[in-house]
C-alpha cells in the first residue's frame, strides 16, 4: 500500500501545478524509499531508465528545419494556401486530417506525422486560416481554440489508428501478456478488433470537429 | 549499419549546438540556466551509455535542480518580422511546403526501404533513423537555395526549444518514473485494490469495472501499456476471460483502446498533452486535454459496449 505515495505525490503536484519535473523525481524517491531501495538504487534505476528511454526526446532534432521554414513563411504559406481553397472549411481540414492520420498509422506511419513535424508548421495554421476564411474577426480564446483541437486531433488519429497495425508495441505486449497466460493469439485478430474503435473514434471527433467550425460560425454571427 | 545511434549523436550535436548559441544569447536573462540544461542534455545523448546507471541519475538531478530552480527561460522577441515572412513566403511559399513534406516522405520511404534492404540500417529502428535522415536532407535542400545565414536554422530551433522549455524532456522523465513504478510493484497493489471494489456476479459490472480500470490506471500512469498488465490480471482475466469466458483478443485489443481514452484525459501523457500546449503557444498548458475530453469519454463508453457486445 505504501508505494502507492509516488501516485499522490504525482496526481497532487500536478494539481497544485509545481513544476513537473520535481513532481516526477519527488514521486520517484518517495516510491522507491516506500518499496525499501536506498537512495542511490532509486537515483542509479532512474538514470538507467532515462538513458534506455532517451530515443524518446530526439524528435526535437526536427526543429532547426522548422525554424529556418517558418522564418521564411511557411505558416503564412499555409495560411495562404487554405485561403485559396473555396471548399476548405476548419471542419472538412481537420476531419481530413483526423482520417489521413489514422490511415497512415493503420499501415505502422505512426512518426511520419506529430506535433513538431506537421501540426506546429502545417495543420495548425490551415486549421486556423480556415477558421478565419468564414470568420475574420476570431478572438484569441477560439484561436487558443482550434490549434489545441488541432493538436487533439493529432492525437485522436494517431491513438485510434496504430492498433490496427500488427508489429506496434501494444500489439506485441498484449500478445506477450496472454502468452505468460497460456492463450497463444496471432496479431492479426488484436488488429481487427481495434477497427470498430477506430470507426467510432472516426465518427465521435468528426461530428465535434463539425461542431467546432458551427460553433465558431455562430460566434461570429452573433 | 546505421543504428540508433548514429541518431543520438545527432541529436546530442543538436542539442549541444542550442546550449552554445544560448550561452552567447545576451539579451536573455536566463541563459546560463537554459545552456546548461541543453547541455547536460548533449552529454547524456552523446555519452549515455558510457556515464553509468548511477551517474545516468545525477545528470537527471541535475536538470531537475535547474529546471525546478526556475533557471530556465526564453529571450523576448528575435521573431522574424510578419511583414517579412509574407513577402519571403510569396516567394518561396511552394517550396517551403515541399521541403517541410521531405521530412515526412524520407520517413516513410526510409521505413519501406531499410525494412527491404536490412544491411543498411537497423529494421527495427527504421522510422527513427529515416526521420532523422529526413530532417539532414530536408536542411540541406533548404539551405542550398535559400541561402540563409549559415547559423539561421540552428537559432531559429533553439528559440523553438526554448519555448518548449523544461517540457521537452517531460515525456523521458515520465517513462523513467514508470520503470521505478515497475521496480516498487505498484502496478500489482492498484490492481488489488481494484480488483477488490467490483461487484461479483455482474458480468456488465465486471465489463465496465474493467474499461473504467484500464482509462484510470492509464491516466495516472500516462500510459496504457502500463495499465494493461495490471488490470488484465486484476479482472481481465480471472473475471472476464476465466469466469465468463470471453474471448481473450476482443479483451486485451478494446481493453488497451479503453486505455488510450486515458491517455486522452491526462497530463502524464506529456509527450501528447502538454508539449504541444507549449509548442503551440497555448496560454492554457492543459487546453489540448481540454479539446480531447469530449471525444475521450463518449469514446470509453463504446469501448465498454464494444467488450460487452463483442467478447461474449
Amino acid at each position: 500500500m505504501l508505494v502507492l505515495i509516488g501516485t499522490l505525490i504525482i496526481i497532487a503536484g500536478f494539481l497544485l501545478r509545481f513544476n513537473p519535473l520535481l513532481v516526477i523525481m519527488a514521486s520517484a524517491l518517495a516510491t522507491g524509499l516506500a518499496a525499501g531501495l536506498d537512495i542511490a538504487a532509486i537515483i542509479a534505476a532512474f538514470g538507467k531508465a532515462f538513458n534506455d528511454t532517451r530515443y524518446v526526446s530526439i524528435v526535437w532534432i526536427v526543429l532547426p528545419v522548422i525554424g529556418l521554414l517558418e522564418a521564411y513563411g511557411l505558416q503564412q504559406h499555409a495560411r495562404t494556401l487554405i485561403g485559396r481553397m473555396k471548399g476548405a472549411t476548419l471542419g472538412r481540414l481537420l476531419t481530413s486530417y483526423l482520417l489521413l492520420r489514422q490511415a497512415m498509422a493503420a499501415v505502422g506511419l505512426t512518426s511520419v506525422a506529430g506535433h513538431p513535424q506537421t501540426v506546429r508548421p502545417l495543420v495548425a495554421p490551415m486549421a486556423e486560416a480556415a477558421a478565419e476564411a468564414k470568420n475574420d474577426a476570431l478572438t484569441d480564446d477560439q484561436r487558443e481554440e482550434v490549434k489545441a483541437f488541432s493538436a487533439a486531433t493529432d492525437n485522436v488519429g494517431l491513438f485510434f489508428g496504430e492498433d490496427i497495425f500488427l508489429a506496434i508495441g501494444s500489439i506485441l505486449l498484449m500478445k506477450g501478456v496472454l502468452e505468460g497466460y497460456g492463450y497463444i493469439i496471432e496479431p492479426l485478430h488484436f488488429s481487427l478488433w481495434a477497427i470498430p474503435t477506430a470507426i467510432a473514434a472516426f465518427l465521435i471527433h468528426g461530428l465535434r470537429l463539425r461542431r467546432l467550425e458551427k460553433r465558431m460560425m455562430k460566434e461570429a454571427g452573433a | 549499419m546505421i543504428t540508433l545511434g548514429f541518431v543520438y549523436v545527432l541529436a546530442g550535436l543538436t542539442f549541444a549546438a542550442f546550449a552554445f548559441l544560448g550561452l552567447r544569447d545576451r539579451s536573455n536573462p536566463k541563459r546560463f540556466g537554459n545552456a546548461a540544461f541543453w547541455g547536460l542534455l548533449a552529454v547524456s545523448m552523446l555519452a549515455g551509455d558510457r556515464l553509468g546507471d548511477f551517474g545516468n541519475g545525477l545528470l537527471v538531478l541535475a536538470l531537475v535542480a535547474i529546471a525546478g530552480a526556475g533557471q530556465i527561460g526564453r529571450a523576448p522577441g528575435g521573431d522574424v518580422a510578419l511583414e517579412i515572412q509574407a513577402e519571403r513566403a510569396a516567394r518561396h511559399g511552394p517550396f517551403l511546403l515541399l521541403v517541410a513534406l521531405i521530412i515526412p516522405a524520407v520517413a516513410l520511404a526510409g521505413t519501406f526501404l531499410f525494412k527491404w534492404l536490412p544491411g543498411l540500417a537497423d529494421p527495427k529502428q527504421a522510422t527513427l533513423i529515416s526521420l532523422a535522415l529526413g530532417v539532414l536532407i530536408a536542411l540541406a535542400v533548404g539551405m542550398a537555395r535559400l541561402k540563409p545565414s549559415p547559423l539561421l536554422p540552428l537559432q531559429q530551433g533553439r528559440r523553438l526549444l526554448d519555448a518548449v522549455g523544461w517540457a521537452a524532456i517531460l515525456p523521458q522523465m515520465l517513462a523513467s518514473l514508470g520503470a521505478v513504478f515497475a521496480l516498487a510493484g505498484v502496478g500489482e497493489v492498484v490492481g488489488d485494490l481494484i480488483g477488490a471494489a467490483i461487484p461479483h456476479g455482474s458480468l456488465f459490472g465486471a465489463v465496465l469495472a474493467y474499461g473504467l480500470g484500464m482509462a484510470f490506471f492509464t491516466m495516472v500512469m500516462g500510459n496504457a501499456f502500463a495499465a494493461f498488465p495490471v488490470m488484465l490480471a486484476a479482472i481481465g482475466m480471472p473475471l472476464l476471460i476465466m469466469q465468463y469466458e470471453g474471448d481473450p483478443a476482443v479483451v486485451a485489443a478494446i481493453g488497451m483502446l479503453a486505455g488510450f481514452c486515458g491517455t486522452l484525459m491526462t497530463p502524464m501523457a506529456a509527450n501528447f498533452n502538454l508539449v504541444p500546449a507549449a509548442l503551440l503557444e497555448l496560454k492554457n498548458p492543459y487546453g489540448v486535454i481540454k479539446a480531447q475530453i469530449g471525444t475521450a469519454l463518449p469514446l470509453l463508453a463504446v469501448n465498454i459496449v464494444f467488450i460487452w457486445l463483442f467478447a461474449f
